[in-house]
């Protein structure tokens, strides 16, 4: 087997957090290497630039890495889940499919334990953030706008909101007459020029890849920041473990290159970015005497804490036309009710996401899932009542910690290279259908103030397993998470985790702007510490 | 039409199908689904289904044989509904899937596309437009204090 130099940081995953880290690593000058299972990405190809991009959504650009199966997917066996996993494995990760929705957490969500008695407070904070939001907003190129009275004041560099259009007036005027909460969405879709990047011109087709390179992916925004700097970046190289030494220190990882060949690589730091469920699987295949449980699990807590964010969405059907197919999904937000009220007979909270309606495809499924689109001569018009007059919004419901909830090898299922497959366990708590139908029932209150003849909803939505946190949870105390308030390993001193696998709860907005914020932060607290890294 | 791997008697049961879940209207001047231009949409997109339609399209005729004493595509077209009215009760994981994939044939086509007031294009390189909108609408909630929970 060929050798590589000891290179001095290792990071496996070039998705969101890897390029984050990768990028912030690049001014020490040290040698980064990160190596990504899936290729780098050609947005000339992606879907939204042929005629069948709605069918290839589903097809080779599917959000279930299971539906896509390309030789860069790994499968996951999730019959044990009611929500079904969503991602991307290439370089930018999920980032390459995500909608963009970029909201930053509230400062209670740092404190769920001490405000609500439930699950745990994190070990750092919101002001310890707050630096690295700023900072990754500003790589990224985000459209928004300051002032949002549900957020502390913040330094947020923002491109002008993205329209309203059709879509968010209608929904403007259904939270007024509420006299409820509603901001445009902080997205990381990029309204004017940016950083070499051409502006969105509202393809509509976020979901599947942006052709034009408006959307914040991370391979259009950190990478090729990272790559000027001198990053190595190895494509199709998946990783198989993380070796270890007598010492009980991570000595780099062994992995299969392109044509399926098994490669080592060591390094003095190995950083683990491949998401909540890549990592614990990962981990939990790096077994060796020293670690028999998987490698910095002394915990027992590596794959468990699995959070999704249980989606519900909510669609009205108006006899205006709405923005349709045209358009970002997003446009605008409500965090009426995202805090904590007591008399909601649940605890944490939720944040609503306008969506502008649907592209013709999606809506005739909705239409046929909803029971209003029959097959027969009626199709045609049963249609046309609902395309290009849809528009409602999804809720995003914090999800919270519960240790059966978890990511776990399959004994049988393997990808590619025979590598074993995660297995996810995953149940809806009683508080979180609530919260589900709390939202429902406040949605549709929404819509039918806005001016809605029919609604349609569904929760959870069974494919909306997009966002993966919780699995290799922070915290201070060895016995009860996996690595420390800096993101190094308990366990293993040269060790550091980045992805969404660190968050301690979830908060009920996306997590794409946190995971980058504290992946900057991790770097920052490395950088800081470079001469007693390991102590 | 274009190269397949489904053999004919399969082709023509998905193309059955295809027109009674999206039959032809004169209404709309639309054509059905088992048109031959969007059949050929309908047959690239099943093969990576390939498995999974074989098996829909057996247990359709499992049904057609039980009911009626024949393979699907030899039924008339009473016959055809009642089997397809069982067959999405009891394989609607199936059902659904050749349903998902008739429109994602269906709703490409230049026909189609017009017929809807859409331009028959990808949406890139043109993209569309999308109207500011009325920005004062957000007036009264600017006005609304802070009301984020504070941590202290
Ligand atoms: C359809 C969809 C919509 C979404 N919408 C939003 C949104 O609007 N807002 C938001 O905030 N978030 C959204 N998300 C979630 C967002 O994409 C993720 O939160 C984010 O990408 C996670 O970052 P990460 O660094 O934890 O992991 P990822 O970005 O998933 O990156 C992990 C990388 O590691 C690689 N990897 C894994 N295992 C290995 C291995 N063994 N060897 C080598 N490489 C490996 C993977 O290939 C992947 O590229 C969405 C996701 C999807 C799929
Ligand atoms: S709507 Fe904008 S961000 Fe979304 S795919 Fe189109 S150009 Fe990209």
């Amino acid at each position: 087997m060929p050798e590589d130099p000891i290179v001095d940081v290792l990071i496996i995953g070039a998705g969101a957090s890897g390029a984050a880290m990768a990028w912030s690593l690049a001014d020490t000058r040290m040698h980064i290497v990160c190596l990504e299972q899936g290729g780098l990405m050609n947005p000339l190809e992606y879907p939204s630039t042929g005629r069948d991009w709605e069918a290839r959504a589903q097809g080779d650009m599917s959000i279930s890495p299971n539906q896509r199966n390309l030789p860069s997917d790994y499968p996951i066996n999730e019959d044990d889940s009611p929500i079904k996993v969503a991602n991307f494995n290439g370089v930018g990760g999920g980032t390459v499919l995500y909608a963009g929705h970029y909201p930053r957490f509230h400062p209670s969500d740092f404190r769920v334990k001490s405000l609500d008695g439930v699950a745990d407070d994190w070990p750092i904070d919101y002001d310890d953030l707050a630096p690295y939001y700023g900072e990754n907003d500003r790589m990224t190129g985000v459209a928004g706008l300051a002032g949002d009275p549900a957020y502390p004041r913040d330094n947020a560099h923002r491109l002008p909101p993205l329209p309203l259009g059709k879509s968010g007036q209608i929904l403007a005027k259904g939270f007024n007459k509420l006299d409820w909460h509603w901001w445009p969405s902080d997205t990381a879709i990029i309204t004017e020029d940016y950083d070499g990047r051409a502006k969105c011109i509202n393809l509509g087709a976020c979901g599947s890849g942006c052709a034009q390179g408006a959307k914040g992916s991370a391979d259009v925004t950190y990478w090729p920041h990272a790559l000027r700097a001198g990053v190595e970046l190895r494509t199709r190289c998946r990783v198989r473990e993380i070796t270890v030494g007598e010492d009980g220190m991570a000595t780099g990882a062994i992995y299969y290159d392109g044509n399926g060949d098994e490669q080592e690589v060591k390094a003095h730091v190995v950083v683990m970015a491949c998401n909540g469920i890549g990592t614990p699987r990962l981990l939990l295949n790096s077994k060796s005497e020293q670690f028999p449980d998987g490698l910095a699990n002394s915990s027992g807590l590596v794959g468990k804490n699995l959070m999704f964010h249980p989606y519900t969405s909510i669609m009205g059907v108006f006899e205006e036309e709405t923005d349709g197919y045209a358009g970002p999904h997003k446009a605008i937000r409500s965090q009426q009710f995202y805090e904590t009220d007591a008399d909601r007979g649940y605890v944490r909270g939720y944040t609503m996401e306008i969506q502008r309606g649907h592209a013709p495809v999606r809506t005739a499924l909705s239409g046929f899932r909803n029971g209003r689109i029959p097959w027969g001569a009626d199709h045609h018009t049963a249609f046309r009542r609902l395309y290009n007059c849809m528009a409602g919004m999804v809720a995003v419901c914090e999800d919270l910690p519960e240790e059966h909830n978890r990511v776990t090898l399959d004994p049988d299922l393997m990808d590619g290279n025979g590598i074993p497959a995660p297995k996810i366990s995953y149940t809806l708590s009683d508080n979180s259908r609530k919260m589900m139908d709390h939202a429902v029932a406040r949605a549709s209150e929404i819509l039918t103030a806005a001016g809605a003849v029919d609604i349609l909803s569904e929760a959870p939505i069974p494919w909306g397993g997009w966002h993966l946190m919780g699995t290799a949870r922070m915290g201070s105390d060895p016995e009860r998470s996996v690595v420390n308030e800096w993101g190094r390993s308990h366990d293993v001193k040269n060790l550091f985790i980045v992805d969404g696998s660190i968050f301690v709860t979830s908060a009920g907005v996306n997590p794409t702007s946190t995971i980058q914020a504290l992946a900057l932060y991790v770097a920052d607290q490395m950088k800081s510490r470079l001469a007693n890294l390991f102590d | 039409m274009t190269e397949t791997t489904f053999t004919e008697t399969e082709a023509r049961a998905l193309t059955i199908l295809a027109d009674m879940i999206v039959p032809a209207s004169d209404e709309y001047g639309v054509p059905g689904a088992g048109d031959p231009a969007i059949m050929d949409n309908i047959l690239a997109d099943a093969e990576r289904h390939r498995a999974r339609i074989i098996a829909a399209l057996s247990a359709l005729d499992d049904i057609a044989r039980k009911e009626h004493g024949a393979v699907f595509t030899d039924l008339d077209p009473a016959q055809r509904d009642s089997v397809a009215e069982t067959f999405r009760a009891a394989h609607a994981a199936g059902a659904d899937l050749i349903a998902n994939l008739t429109v994602q044939g269906y709703y490409r086509d230049d026909r189609v596309m017009t017929s809807l007031g859409m331009e028959p294009r990808p949406p890139h390189p043109k993209g569309y437009e999308v109207e500011q909108g009325d920005w004062s609408l957000l007036d009264p909630v600017r006005q609304r204090e802070a009301f984020y929970r504070e941590t202290e």
